[in-house]
């Protein structure tokens, strides 16, 4: 079983990304389970049909220890396994511990057993790696690819970046490599330049470029990936590619964040280079 | 133990280098600011010593945590406030009953909740979701149970760390209940450099919350505070004893054996004596401020320095009548005092003493050790700043750092209608012409012999390097030095807890220090126990299946 964990800057689309690239994946016949690592417990939307789920934190809360695999993880589209860890409201507790008690869980129940027949197991992590609970999936072997979704512009390039730092810390100690950047184009730019240089500077690559298209946006409307939604749209096949890149991928790296200053200089060359 | 150089070979000087040798260089450098060497002080500046600074991370320190300066030292020993710990199991349930401040249930209801141990018992999900609902439903259970008049909730680590509001819900119960004063406190374990932050945060609120909230009037002629008494095995019924002997009244201790009552009328006293500078000499501070209360500072400790003690507050009052009343007291307590340290003395005297303890203790317990003729070769403080080492004149040259920021300081102003100054400027001036000394301490130091070494944040390490080096007849520490200095066959004496002892304040506690020490010091039970390879070098051993 592959363990693949998505990160990036919050607003990026890594949920959307994630739920369309597993669609492509089991469109493939590879067997997934997605979990959501937001206290807004919306990574599984699109896969579930908008169907609200009880997260593995309320469940745990509810039940009290006495908790079934079922109870926590629901079937969505193309027969993958859809878990939310939830978490607190916005402004109270410990969403980070949140997310490490319910992978324990998940783990407790049997969840990546070799029975389950599971082909990939996707953490879906809100945000950047702001604290331990965030970096959970990616400690102690959880997840073992990670891929950073990013675009050309500056703040989530930045955040890309950083998330490199927590995962050089944990490779380290760990099995955790950098599988790669994925470009979910902003129409920026030079964009795709950028984004692949700013990979090689890394050390990595950038494994597909995801064109913008409100394919994406009316599919999500009607709560379903684009490749069920309209499975012979163009942004389907595009999804597609990313899923077989995924698939196919074989170059995993412990990645060398770049200093603030270099990092700067890319987006000077490449920004200006358009401008002028 | 090295055997090559005995006590008197080691000057001080030498004793620091040893200490520090075992260093890395940038620890030595750091730790040897903490080192003083007490040098006679007439001539030259007094020398400088580093104080209230973090403890280098790997150095197993003598210190506490903020939540045990707050929850422990300064609110443990109130008898009728409710004592509610939110956070896991374990913040409340070790800091229980570890002090040994005792109580003797004097609040308007004879109620006694010390012997209570409560807490959230935060859990995972609380620590995830938040514990705020759990604290509120912990508040009304206290309530439901006791109906106190008081509820204090106190924050341990993991509560400051997702950002639970006690504050704003210890407010909202406060308002549902009407005839229940809850607050909370501030005060994660990681706050500060040591428990002394702790006390700070708990003096704070005491004094926003509770000081001044009395109605009932005091009317007794002489009223006294006394700040930074903890009651330690029974310390504060010795004072209390002595004080109702003089015909003095103790409106309020800060806060052994205290009452919720005791803290909202400390603003009706006409003096404020404080026993421990470190803990509370902020609270002395805004008492003058916000009521027009002096402070001097005292000591019980000791039966010289109790008298002493005595004779200034007289000497405050400025009436002849409770001045006699004073002298009529010491006259009839010192010769039971005077026999038993004549007694004992001959077993003790030029005996050597070692005591790194609290924020006044080392300086305290300075006078018993005197009494009994014994030399206190060094002292340190756990959790005291500068001005407790080199007396108040440093206070407008501490430098504030960013973990002294890190703790609320409370502006007070003189309160409207309950400000008093209880005495004239031109009256102050002419006591301190006669002597006594207000709002001065001058701390530890020029108590100390010449060539003593004075220890700030003393450790483990250095705790057993300086027993071996100037072998004392007794170490003073707490309950984490005990063990090991015993294992070096010194007696030890704990002064946190007084071990199973106490009290040893005022008169009757010295003649149990007294005859105590001279138990201690005189006992070879330590010296004549020696380990096994000590006794015979090579062990042999079988596997018992052979």
């Amino acid at each position: 079983m592959r363990k693949v964990a998505i990160y990036g800057k919050g607003g990026i689309g890594k949920s959307t990304t994630t739920q369309n690239t597993v669609a492509g994946l089991a469109e493939m016949g590879r067997k997934i389970m997605v979990v959501g690592c937001d206290p807004k417990a919306d990574s599984t939307r699109l896969l579930l049909g908008g169907l609200a789920q009880k997260s593995v934190l309320d469940t745990l809360r509810e039940e009290g220890e006495d908790v079934e695999l079922d109870d926590i993880r629901k079937p969505g589209y193309g027969k993958t396994w859809c878990v939310e860890s939830g978490g607190p409201e916005p402004g109270v507790g410990c969403a980070g511990r949140g997310i490490i008690t319910s992978i324990n869980m998940l783990e407790s129940l049997g969840a990546y057993e070799q029975s389950e027949g599971l082909d990939y197991a996707f953490y879906d992590v809100l945000g950047d790696v702001v604290c331990g609970g965030f970096a959970m999936p990616i400690r102690d072997g959880k997840a073992e690819e990670i891929y950073i979704v990013c675009s050309g512009e500056m703040m989530a390039m930045y955040a890309a970046n950083n998330i490199c730092k927590g995962i050089m810390k944990f490779a380290q100690s760990g099995r955790v490599r950098l599988g790669g950047l994925i470009c979910n184009s902003r129409n920026v730019d030079n964009e795709k330049e950028m984004i692949q240089e700013l990979a090689k500077k890394i050390g990595t690559q950038m494994i597909y470029f995801v064109p913008r298209d409100n394919d994406v946006q009316r599919a999500e409307i009607n709560r379903k990936t684009v490749i069920e939604w309209k499975p012979e749209a163009k942004q389907a096949d595009e999804y597609r590619g990313l899923a077989k890149a995924i698939d196919e991928n074989k170059m995993f790296v412990i990645p060398k964040p770049l200093e603030i200053e270099t990092l700067e200089q890319l987006l000077m060359e490449y920004g200006l280079m358009q401008a002028a | 133990m090295p055997k090559s150089k005995k006590v008197v070979e080691w000057k001080p000087v030498d004793i620091k280098t040893e200490l520090l040798k075992q260093y890395p260089p940038k620890v030595a450098r750091k730790r040897a600011k903490q080192i003083l060497i007490n040098e006679a002080q007439e001539n030259s500046a007094p020398p400088e010593i580093m104080a209230n600074v973090r403890t280098i991370p790997g150095i197993i320190t003598m210190r506490g945590c903020t939540y045990a300066g707050c929850k422990g030292v300064i609110m443990g020993p109130t008898s009728d406030i409710v004592n509610l710990v939110h956070g896991p199991i374990g913040c409340s349930f070790y800091a229980w009953l570890t002090r040994r401040n005792q109580t003797s249930a004097s609040g308007e209801k004879n109620e006694n909740f010390i012997t209570y141990c409560m807490s959230t018992d935060m859990q995972d999900s609380d620590i995830i979701f938040g514990g705020e609902k759990k604290l509120a439903a912990a508040i009304q259970e206290a309530y439901d149970l006791f109906h106190p008049k008081s509820i204090a909730v106190f924050a341990t680590c993991p509560v400051g760390l997702i950002g639970d509001d006690i504050h704003a819900v210890a407010k909202r119960m406060k308002e549902k209940f009407g005839d229940c004063n809850v607050f909370a406190f501030s005060c994660e374990g990681y706050k500060g450099v040591s428990q002394s932050a702790g006390h700070h945060i708990a003096n704070n609120q005491v004094f926003t919350h509770l000081v001044g909230t009395s109605t009932t009037e005091k009317t007794d002629k002489y009223k006294i505070n006394l700040l930074g008494e903890y009651n330690i095995g029974g310390d504060g019924f010795e004072i209390d004893r002595i004080l109702k002997k003089c015909g003095i009244t103790n409106i309020a201790t800060f806060s052994g054996n205290s009452t919720y009552d005791q803290f909202a009328s400390a603003n009706q006293a006409d003096l404020s004596c404080v026993m421990c500078h470190r803990s509370i000499n902020y609270v002395a501070d805004m008492l003058e401020v916000k009521y027009g209360i002096p402070w001097i500072k005292v000591n019980f400790i000791g039966a010289n320095a109790t008298a002493k003690s005595l004779r200034k507050i007289a000497q405050y009052f400025g009436d002849d009548s409770l001045s006699e009343r004073v002298e009529k007291v010491i006259t009839e307590e010192m010769p039971s005092v005077e026999a038993i340290c004549k007694n004992v003395y001959p077993r003790t005297e030029g005996k050597k003493a070692m005591m790194f303890v609290g924020g006044s203790r080392a300086h305290h317990y300075q006078e018993l050790f005197k009494e009994m003729g014994m030399k206190v070769l060094s002292a340190g403080y756990e959790f005291a700043h500068r001005d407790d080492y080199e007396g108040r004149q440093v206070l407008p040259n501490l430098k504030v750092d960013a973990d002294s920021r890190n703790i609320e300081e409370i502006h007070v102003e003189p309160d409207p209608s309950l400000y008093k100054p209880r005495k004239s400027e031109d009256e102050k001036s002419s006591l301190e012409e006669k002597g006594l000394k207000f709002k001065h301490y001058e701390g530890l130091n020029p108590d100390m012999e010449s060539g003593s070494i004075v220890i700030d944040d003393l450790n483990q390490y250095e705790a057993e390097r300086l027993v071996q080096l100037m072998k004392p007849d007794i170490f003073c520490a707490g309950i984490k030095e005990k063990f090991s200095i015993q294992k070096m066959g010194i007696p030890m004496k704990q002064l946190h807890s007084y071990d199973s002892g106490g009290p040893y304040a005022g008169f009757k506690g010295a003649i149990n220090f007294y005859q105590e020490i001279d138990r201690l010091v005189n006992s070879k039970v330590w010296s004549l126990m020696k380990a096994p390879w000590e006794e015979s070098p090579e062990l042999s051993a079988t596997y018992v299946w052979e």
